[in-house]
């Protein structure tokens, strides 16, 4: 009996809006490093304050599942990164609350090499293909830290997609692929490091690169089966520029042209997701049914899977994904803002900001559900929703007790009721702007708005809620999230919000 | 509905400290600057006092918890003392409790004092504090006029008011404001300034400029209430009494019910109709004579203005630039200066509202005396306008 075609099942991408522009970084650093001035094209995805890899892969794995998924297929989450907020707290199980996964769900984090999403793709594939898993999410993000004047902070973007394996309506069957283990070090980051160490560009290139990559893509070619001359999509996350990776595909037997953007010039390498974040936007823009892709992904080593696109890859024709994300940009010319968001000046936050920020993790837990997965009530007698939950209703027509089921609030539509833009409490992206956020079905939030354009808001407009860093606790190393509303600059403003009581 | 409190309590004294930067005063002193002037009003001495209440905000900042504090400043012969808290309505309620004790007939006399120093943070505002541990998992971690800002964008998509004409307006009432509080010798702030200095102030919290935000001031502020026959037979003239008092707590109706619009104060206009039925006001336009009200920022004064029933709803843009609450107005609103000049020592606001309430109906408010008053009502808000605390009283001469 031939065995059930495994493949990804769906996509989604989510690349932050601030576009870094590297002529500014260049500009500003050729006092002391003119030899950077010739990389000063282009530019680079910059993530908001309050974005890390879990809330990038959270927003990756929205675009995938869409907003009218009720995600209790879910049983298996992959997430690979290699700057994941928590060395001990499961990063993925972060994620699976942010999504309000099923408690049921197997969550792993996979970790300490660029090719994680590689790796978690494939752990994710067996688990399938195992018959362990019917719909295993693959999730990676990076948000890599760089010290300032160096090539990194010019090569590097942030950035996340997402994949979902399963064996029903399947986009791109996995054809087979293989996987190199070889302890090469371009770079590595300690124990105790907040950044990478890098070692000759050259030495990388031409030792790693061109000889570790065509041995992957051999043995992944021999063990699917496939020849090289039936590669369309040769997707490899490099540095070197397109001719190198051209080069590479060349020398493997296949057709340079099969050399897949790498996104350098508008986005820039997005670390451990960068093969799928290649990926998707491969599958988006380039690939047609019947095409060979094969992905690779450069660390420790290299991993290489090969995949077959069908017809069905018409379904993903909705999501955002990467070509999405990088239409939706934001130009940044300030790198002194990249340096401060990313934690590399030392700057005065104003004694405001000195107030404790430690969290009771006693709280959290009794409360998951609302903090991570903005989950409020609805009474099963009048209808009434809101948040948070509570024992005695909020309606005041009728105080029911004991009467609301969990309702979720994140992918629901909202307007801004009211407002403000306030100077006064401690931003890291001042003026902190927040307001009260009412849903269009029933229900109120008053929180922080994110990814702002200050003057633009307004009561009226539309938002849409993201899963974000709220507040940081530097005395304990961590970190809180909550949800945040990010006004819509197109919706209306000005239109009456309030409604009826209900 | 209950009888009421209405000429069930006189005050026998009052007393402020002055209002503002105090670098040369601890919360102690500015207690003790308080209690004396009322000690000294009221005539009798501390044996008297039967019990007292105590509010203070900010325990951290200020005098640390519990009644000890005032008992110790004040050397009190060992009576209760009562420690009250509700946002920066608590100077109401520390009144409230001594009015109620002698109402109830369990004491005589009784004392209330309210006080906050707020000048010990080593920054400008309010201190940033957290609400248990839950809230600051979820709530914006904003500041107080950020709150407030928000009644501005709410009510101009209610009323369509542009942006400039409420702007105007607001800052109408801050030029109003600094007005009265020249004359006021206790008061925080007494420089006049002009509409355009106010409009063109630096940015707080959108659209509040600086000159929209009160004054963070240290002070204290002290009442002594007993019946109005003690008060006679101690031979007291023109006799104030309490008329209503009335506080109104938010449910979550406006944080989490869609059925409020975020443009008005929900528990003001509910503490504002029993207070006007306590005290038997069936038209607060024209039978109030003066107002002193919780303008912690000018849009809020504004709002407040037709949530008192006083400006009909929608009506207070026009009547604040008409002058109907200028201090030659038909109600003259802050005429101490306000929250705005006078200062806002969080624990002693509701207890100088009716200081100055008390000053007018007696006829010893110096150069800003208005000209025969007869009721005053105070206005004591607490929290934000989304989830608050909000106290009516009103106050006039005994038998108006």
């Amino acid at each position: 009996m031939a065995q059930q075609a495994v493949g990804l099942t769906a996509y989604g991408a989510y690349i932050p809006r601030l576009r870094l522009q590297r002529k500014a970084v260049a500009q500003a650093n050729a006092w002391i490093a003119p030899n950077f001035l010739g990389k000063g094209k282009g530019e680079r995805s910059m993530a908001n304050w309050d974005e890390d890899a879990v809330t990038m892969a959270v927003e990756a794995a929205r675009d995938l599942l869409g907003p009218d998924d009720d995600r209790s297929h879910v049983d298996a989450l992959y997430f690979g990164s290699t700057t994941m907020p928590f060395k001990d707290r499961l990063n993925s199980g972060i994620i699976a609350a942010a999504l309000t996964l099923d408690e049921n769900v197997r969550a792993v984090d996979v970790a300490s090499t660029q090719r994680a999403d590689t790796s978690a793709l494939m752990q994710a594939l067996a688990a399938v293909k195992a018959g362990e898993a019917k719909s295993a999410l693959v999730l990676a993000a990076d948000h890599r830290k760089t010290k300032a004047v160096t090539s990194q902070e010019l090569d590097f973007g942030d950035g996340a997609a997402a994949v979902m394996i399963g064996s029903d309506n399947v986009i791109a069957t996995y054809l087979g692929g293989a996987s190199l283990t070889i302890d090469f070090i371009d770079h590595f980051r300690g124990d105790t490091e907040e950044f990478d160490y890098n070692w000759e560009e050259r030495w990388i290139r031409d030792e790693g690169f061109a000889k570790i990559v065509p041995r992957a893509v051999k043995a992944a070619l021999e063990k699917s089966g496939v020849s090289a001359g039936d590669i369309k999509h040769f997707v490899l996350p490099c540095i070197f520029g397109d001719k190198f990776a051209q080069q590479l595909a060349k020398r493997s037997g296949i057709a340079p042209e099969a050399a897949r953007d790498t996104l350098a010039l508008n986005c820039g390498e997005t670390g451990a997701a960068h093969a799928l974040v290649m990926l998707v936007h491969t599958l988006q823009k380039d690939a047609k049914p019947g095409d060979k892709v094969l992905m690779l992904h450069f660390g420790g080593g290299c991993d290489a899977l090969i995949f077959e696109v069908t017809d069905k890859i018409a379904s993903q024709a909705g999501k955002r994904g990467v070509v999405g994300s990088l239409a939706a940009r934001v130009e940044e010319t300030n790198y002194l803002k990249f340096l401060t968001f990313n934690g590399l000046v030392e700057w005065e936050k104003g004694m405001r900001a000195e107030q404790d920020k430690k969290t009771a993790l006693t709280t959290l837990y009794r409360n998951e559900d609302m903090l991570m997965g903005l989950v409020g009530g609805r009474c099963k007698e009048t209808g009434v929703v809101q948040f948070p939950r509570s024992r005695i209703s909020v309606n005041p027509n009728n105080h029911t007790v004991d009467t609301q089921e969990p309702y979720k609030f994140a992918e629901r539509k909202a307007k801004i009721l009211s407002w403000s833009a306030d100077f006064l409490s401690f931003s890291m992206n001042p003026p902190n702007h927040y307001g009260m956020v009412v849903f269009d079905e029933g229900g109120r939030i008053m929180m922080d708005f994110t990814d702002v354009e200050t003057g633009s808001v307004d009561s009226g407009m539309e938002v849409k809620l993201v899963f974000r860093i709220k507040e940081f606790d530097d005395k304990r190393g961590f970190r809180r999230y909550f949800w945040k509303a990010v006004p819509i600059a197109t919706s209306g403003a000005k239109s009456q919000t309030g409604q009826a009581a209900e | 509905m209950a009888a009421g409190i209405k000429d069930k309590v006189a005050i026998l004294g009052m007393g402020c400290s002055k209002f503002g930067e105090r670098w040369d005063a601890g919360p102690e002193d500015l207690m003790v600057e308080a209690y004396l002037e009322a000690m000294q009003d009221a005539g009798i001495e501390p044996t008297q006092l039967d019990a007292a209440w105590f509010s203070t905000h900010i325990d951290e900042i200020g005098t640390g918890k519990g009644g000890t504090p005032l008992s110790v400043a004040l050397r009190l012969p060992n009576i209760a003392v009562t420690r009250v808290e509700n946002f920066c309505a608590s100077g109401s309620e520390a009144f409230r409790g001594a009015v109620y004790a002698v109402a109830s007939g369990a004491a005589d006399i009784a004392l209330a004092v309210g006080v906050e120093k707020l000048k010990d943070t080593g920054y400008g505002g309010l201190p940033v504090g957290n609400m248990g541990t839950l809230n600051p998992q979820w709530s914006p971690s904003g500041s107080a006029p950020g709150n407030f800002a928000q009644l501005a964008s709410a009510y101009r998509a209610k009323h369509g008011v542009s942006r400039e004409d409420l702007k105007r307006a607001i800052a109408h009432v801050s030029v109003k404001s600094h007005a009265n509080g020249a004359k006021n010798p206790k008061a925080h702030l007494r420089n006049v300034v002009t509409e355009e200095q106010v409009l063109n102030a630096p940015m707080i919290a959108e659209p509040l400029g600086l000159f929209d935000c009160c004054g963070v001031s240290d002070g204290a502020a002290a009442v002594i209430v007993t019946t109005p026959e003690i008060a006679k037979a101690m031979g007291k003239k023109d006799i104030v009494t309490v008329k209503a008092m009335q506080l109104s707590v938010s449910n979550g109706l406006e944080s989490q019910h869609n059925s409020w619009d975020g443009s008005y104060f929900h528990t003001a206009r509910i503490a504002a109709k029993k207070a006007y039925k306590e005290a038997g006001i069936d038209n607060p336009r024209d039978e109030v004579s003066m107002i002193e009200v919780h303008d912690c920022f000018s849009i809020t004064e504004l709002v407040t203005m037709e949530d008192l029933f006083i400006s009909p709803e929608g009506g207070a843009v026009k009547d604040v630039m008409d002058g109907f609450y200028d201090a030659d107005g038909k109600v003259p609103c802050q005429i101490d200066g306000g929250l705005k000049c006078f200062g806002h020592p969080i624990g002693a606001s509701g207890l100088r509202m009716a200081y100055e309430m008390y000053l007018q109906l007696q006829g010893r408010a110096g150069d800003r005396q208005l000209a025969n008053p007869k009721i005053g009502l105070t206005h004591n808000l607490g929290g934000a306008p989304s989830q608050n605390v909000c106290s009516v009283t009103i106050i006039g001469a005994h038998g108006a």
